[in-house]
């Protein structure tokens, strides 16, 4: 590639590109992450064995694992692209920022709760103080924070920017928040070595939902994107016919 | 570039002194925070001397936070913010000298109450050196990452709820690492220097990152 040929991130600069590549690629992600989806809660569900120790309650794991990834990979996404507006000023760098936190929030409250209804059966409790949940629980309100941040901004412009500013110090802190609450206090098992501890017939089943989990991800992801652009552009409609209507 | 600096400090230090109710508010409602506690929890000596660092750390972030979460409004709203950021000195270090006046004139006091409020929770006696050590090292922290959450917020609607669901989460490190310094210090004996160490650390790495934060979260409201 030359140096002056554009990147395939900033030939999507421009948003009638976006648009019309998002409006392709769509369908064909959507299928494929219901089809993973099926595969993986089919393998999940009916086919992967119960737990010797946990029983059925293992499954919650298919469902709980992805979404604690995707609640951590969301954030990235909403950091990547808060970093994005602020040094490279990318057009639809705060648009995907915005997408993203609400789906971010969404799969972090998904964390929290398939993983408190696990931990009833297995540790006798809906909540502990373990640092693991104590950390998901502090990214939740991180989302809140940049949600409501961004709502109680007018001027959009400003929003953008201070939201993106929020969420590069909370990105820079969460190492250090993790690292307190792990010195705090630890009962949560360590993380899922998906190659050595797991046994097959559990860890196929994972990372295939792993995998359509993430495959959702980037769906409604781009999906909020679209709307989000296309309210920008309603937005700018209704405030030319309002200033043609003044005039 | 020292002078206006100088000029500064001495300027925010002044109106902090001669506003004697705002520091009276805040240690006030520290002295509030920590008595209801045990109204809440019951009168038991034994239970109040085992939580009574982590309220104190508790009611410390909260009392601060009142008075960073305006760290900025007066000048936004006189007009001086404006003229600072025409000063001859970088918006970032306004921002850190007046984060520094925060902590002297808000933070600090309300560690230096500490003591008495450790007398109504019947705190260790060996624990009154490590908590306020800690609360010593750790309050920059807290003045610091204040003022990004009072930067962010300053041109919002409903601020004040706002800049303590945007700050408290991210005090979490300051106040685990605050209590657990008294731990350490009262088991330890002479050692337990570990979570001393991150405090400090953190104060710190916060007065450099926090004023560069605020000032990009200033400059982004003169959009509006």
């Amino acid at each position: 590639m030359t140096a002056n040929q554009p990147t395939i991130v900033q030939s999507l600069a421009n948003p009638t590109r976006f648009m019309a590549l998002s409006a392709r690629i769509l369908p064909w992600l959507a299928a494929m992450a219901a089809v993973v989806i099926g595969v993986g809660l089919y393998q999940a569900l009916v086919v992967s064995p119960a737990d010797y120790q946990q029983g059925q309650t293992v499954r919650i794991m298919y469902v709980h694992v992805p979404a604690a990834w995707l609640a951590m990979a969301a954030y990235l996404t909403i950091a990547a692209s808060s970093f994005g507006l602020l040094v490279f000023r990318h057009p639809l760098a705060d648009v995907s920022a915005r997408a993203a936190a609400p789906i971010g929030a969404a799969f972090t409250l998904l964390a929290l709760l398939t993983g408190s209804l696990w931990g009833k059966p297995m540790w006798g409790t809906y909540w502990v103080w373990d640092a693991r949940l104590t950390s998901m629980l502090l990214l939740f309100f991180l989302y809140l924070g940049l949600i409501v941040l961004r709502s109680s901004i007018e001027d959009e412009a400003a929003a953008a920017k201070l939201t993106a500013i929020l969420a590069l110090v909370g990105v820079s802190l969460l190492p250090v928040i993790k690292f307190s609450v792990e010195w705090w206090y630890t009962l949560h098992q360590p993380s899922t070595k998906l190659t050595s501890t797991l046994d097959a017939s559990f860890r196929i089943p994972l990372l295939i939902n792993a995998l359509g989990f993430t495959l959702l991800f980037a769906c409604l992801h781009i999906k909020a994107m679209r709307n989000e652009v296309m309210r920008r552009r309603v937005k700018g409609l209704q405030r030319a016919a309002v200033r043609e209507v003044v005039a | 570039m020292v002078w206006p600096l100088r000029a500064l400090l001495l300027r925010d230090l002044k109106l902090a002194a001669r506003d004697g109710a705002a520091l009276g508010t805040a240690l006030g409602f520290d002295l509030v925070v920590v008595s209801l506690l045990p109204l809440g929890l019951g009168p038991d000596v034994a239970l109040l001397a085992r939580i009574a660092p982590g309220v104190l750390w508790i009611a410390l972030l909260l009392s601060a936070l009142l008075s960073v979460a305006r760290l900025f409004e007066a000048d936004h709203q006189d007009g001086s913010l404006a003229v600072l950021r025409s000063a001859p000195v970088p918006l970032e270090i306004v921002v850190a000298v007046k984060i520094v006046a925060h902590w002297v004139t808000a933070a600090v006091p309300l560690v230096l109450a500490t003591p008495l409020l450790g007398l109504l929770l019947n705190l260790d006696a060996n624990a009154y050196g490590p908590l306020m050590a800690a609360m010593l090292l750790g309050s920059p922290a807290v003045s610091a990452i204040g003022a990004i959450g009072a930067a962010l917020t300053l041109s919002t609607r409903k601020s004040g709820l706002l800049v303590a669901l945007l700050v408290l989460p991210l005090y979490v490190p300051t106040l685990v690492f605050g209590v657990s310094a008294v731990d350490a210090g009262m088991l330890i004996e002479g050692g337990g220097m570990a979570p001393l160490l991150i405090l400090g650390a953190l104060s710190l790495v916060g007065l450099i990152l926090a004023p560069i934060a605020a000032a990009a979260a200033l400059r982004a409201h003169e959009l509006a």
